[in-house]
C-alpha cells in the first residue's frame, strides 16, 4: 500500500492510495486532472507527465531512455519529470508527492 | 439560461470507446451540468482497445482488459453508462434516438462516436468456416484465447498484413503457435507505410518465425467439420485451425446516414467536430475531418484522433472556442520493437533514412514533399519521434544531410536549416 499525493496545475491536492498498477492508472481511475494516459501506459503519448518532489526522487528512481526522450515532447519537462505510467506502485512509493505538469 | 435549465439539458453519446468515454468526462470537466448518457452495444466496461492486438494474449499479469475508467469514475462523474444496448436510429428532427428495445430517448446534444467494424471479406466459405475472429472487441480476442486453450500447437492464418494483423501475429508467435499471414498486396503495410518500413517488418516477422506471404489473394475457405483450408488465387492452400481477419475496417456511418447527415468516407465534421446538424457532433474513427496542417480532409483510425476530437467537441459544446489542429500520431508494438509515427506521409517524394549506432534496431525515416517534412516513422527511437513532432508543429525546414548522418547528434540545433 502506498499513499500518493497529486498536486494539480490549479493547486488542488489529491491524496490516493494504491497497491498495484502504475501511478498513471491510479490517477486516471480517480479522474485526476492533467493525467490522461491516452496510450494506456506504454510510454507512447507523454500525457501523464508529473514532477517528483525533489526529496522523493530516491523513491521513484530516474527516467529510462525512452521516457526521457518522450518527456522532451512537453515544454514543462525538467530534471524531476517522470511519466507516471512508468512509476509502478509499491510500498516503496509511499508518501511521494507528485505535481502534475499540465 | 438559468442554472435550472442547464441542469435539464441532456447529452447522449452513441459509442463508448476511446472517443465517447473521453468526451463524456471532458464534457463534465468543461462544466456541462446536464445529463450525460453513454450507449454501447459492447457489454464490457469500456476498455483500451490497442492492447487487444498487442499484449492482451501475452500479458503476464493474466488476461484482463484495461478499463478506460473505473466503474466508480462514471458514478463520480454522474455519467450514465448503458452497455449492451444498440441504438436503432436517430430522428434528428424531433431530436430523439430510438433504441433496439423500442424505447426512445430525447437529446439536446447528440455525439456519434460509432467507430468502425472489421471488414469481413466476401470470400466464399468464410461465413461457414470454423473459428473465425476479427480483432475489435474483447470478445473477439477472448474467442481466440479460448480456441487456443485445448491445443496451443494450432495453425493460425491471419488474413491481412496491416498493423492489426502483424501485431496479433507477433502476440501469437510469443505463445508459440504456427502463424501464417496472407497479404493480398505485393507487400505488407502497403497502405500505411513505405516499402522500406514494410521490408523492415517483413524481416522482423520472418526472423521471429512467422510465415509472412504477400501477393496472396484469398479466394475461398474450404474444409470439413474440424478444419479450414484457406485457398489463394495462385492455387496455394493453407490449413487453419483458426482464421483471424485483419483486412481493415468499415466506418459505422449508417445511423448518421439515416439521420440525413453529410457522409463522405466517414461522417463529415467541421473543425469543432460538428456534423451538418447543429446539435449532432461526431468524433473518432467514424469522422472525416479537415486537418489544417495537411490542408485536406482525412479520416484517421487512432487513439490520438479519438481523444483530441473528444476534447474539442466537449469544449465547443460548453460554449468555449476550440478548433482541431492536431498533428496525428500513432504507435505499434511488435516483439521488442516500438514503432512511433508522427504526421501523415501520403504524398511524400523524398525521404531521409537515419540509422543510429545501437545494438538493437534504432532508426527513423523522415518523409518529405520537396523540403516540407510530412512525417517521421521511428523504430525504437523516441528521440526522433519527439523531434519530428516538434519540427512538424513549427513547420521547421531541416538540414537533410545532417539528418542523414548518424554521427551528428539527433537534436534540434544540428538539424535546423535556415
Amino acid at each position: 500500500m502506498a499513499k500518493i499525493t497529486f498536486i494539480t496545475k490549479e493547486g488542488e491536492t489529491i491524496e490516493l492510495e494504491g497497491t498495484s498498477g502504475s501511478v498513471m492508472e491510479l490517477a486516471v481511475e480517480h479522474n485526476v486532472k492533467g493525467i490522461d494516459g491516452d496510450c494506456g501506459g506504454v510510454c507512447s503519448c507523454a500525457t501523464c507527465h508529473v514532477h517528483v518532489r525533489s526529496e522523493d526522487v530516491s523513491k521513484t528512481g530516474s527516467a529510462s531512455e525512452i521516457e526521457t526522450d518522450m518527456l522532451e515532447l512537453d515544454d514543462f519537462a525538467n530534471e524531476y519529470s517522470r511519466l507516471s505510467c512508468q512509476l509502478q506502485i509499491s510500498d516503496a512509493l509511499d508518501g511521494v508527492v507528485l505535481t502534475i505538469a499540465n | 439560461m438559468s442554472d435550472k435549465t442547464l441542469k435539464k439539458l441532456r447529452c447522449l453519446i452513441i459509442g463508448a470507446s476511446h472517443a465517447g468515454v473521453n468526451f463524456a468526462f471532458a464534457l463534465r470537466r468543461e462544466g456541462w451540468e446536464g445529463q450525460i448518457i453513454l450507449y454501447d452495444a459492447d457489454p464490457e466496461l469500456p476498455y483500451h482497445r490497442p492492447p487487444l492486438s498487442k499484449t492482451y494474449l501475452t500479458n503476464e499479469a493474466g488476461m484482463s482488459v484495461t478499463p478506460l475508467k473505473s466503474a466508480e469514475s462514471y458514478e463520480r462523474g454522474d455519467i450514465q453508462l448503458n452497455l449492451g444496448v444498440k441504438v436503432a436510429s436517430i430522428d434528428s428532427k424531433t431530436k430523439k434516438i430510438l433504441l433496439e428495445d423500442g424505447s426512445f430517448q430525447s437529446y439536446d446534444k447528440l455525439i456519434l462516436a460509432t467507430g468502425a467494424r472489421p471488414i469481413v471479406p466476401s470470400i466464399p466459405g468464410l461465413d461457414t468456416a470454423k473459428k473465425v475472429f476479427p480483432i475489435r472487441t474483447v470478445a473477439d480476442v477472448e474467442g481466440i484465447r479460448y480456441a487456443l486453450e485445448d491445443n496451443p500447437k494450432k495453425k493460425i492464418v491471419v488474413i491481412g498484413g496491416g498493423y492489426i494483423g502483424l501485431e496479433i501475429a507477433a502476440s501469437l508467435k510469443k505463445l508459440g503457435v504456427h502463424v501464417t499471414v496472407l497479404e493480398r498486396e505485393e507487400r505488407i503495410l502497403a497502405r500505411v507505410a513505405s516499402s522500406e518500413m514494410s521490408d523492415f517488418f517483413y524481416k522482423l516477422h520472418t526472423q521471429n518465425g512467422v510465415e509472412l506471404l504477400a501477393g496472396k489473394n484469398v479466394i475461398s475457405i474450404e474444409g470439413d467439420k474440424e478444419n479450414n483450408v484457406v485457398v489463394c488465387s495462385d492455387g496455394t492452400k493453407y490449413p487453419a485451425d483458426i482464421i483471424i481477419l485483419g483486412a481493415g475496417i468499415h466506418v459505422n456511418t449508417e445511423l448518421a446516414e439515416h439521420a440525413g447527415l453529410t457522409i463522405k468516407n466517414g461522417i463529415k465534421v467541421d473543425q469543432t467536430s460538428k456534423t451538418s446538424d447543429e446539435d449532432i457532433y461526431a468524433i473518432g474513427d467514424c469522422t472525416l475531418h479537415y486537418n489544417p496542417h495537411y490542408k485536406r480532409y482525412v479520416r484517421l483510425e487512432s487513439v490520438q484522433n479519438a481523444v483530441d476530437q473528444a476534447k474539442i467537441a466537449a469544449t465547443t459544446i460548453c460554449g468555449k472556442e476550440a478548433v482541431y489542429d492536431a498533428i496525428p500520431w500513432f504507435w505499434s508494438d511488435q516483439y521488442d520493437i516500438k514503432l512511433q509515427i508522427v504526421g501523415l506521409f501520403d504524398g511524400y517524394d523524398n525521404m531521409v533514412i537515419r540509422k543510429e549506432e545501437k545494438d538493437k534496431p534504432c532508426f527513423s525515416i523522415w518523409y518529405f514533399r520537396e523540403d516540407e517534412l510530412l512525417s517521421v516513422y521511428a523504430i525504437n527511437n523516441a528521440k526522433a519521434y519527439v523531434l519530428g513532432t516538434k519540427f512538424l508543429k513549427t513547420n521547421q525546414l531541416l538540414h537533410k544531410r545532417n539528418l542523414s548522418d548518424a554521427t551528428i547528434e539527433l537534436k534540434s540545433a544540428s538539424l535546423m536549416s535556415t
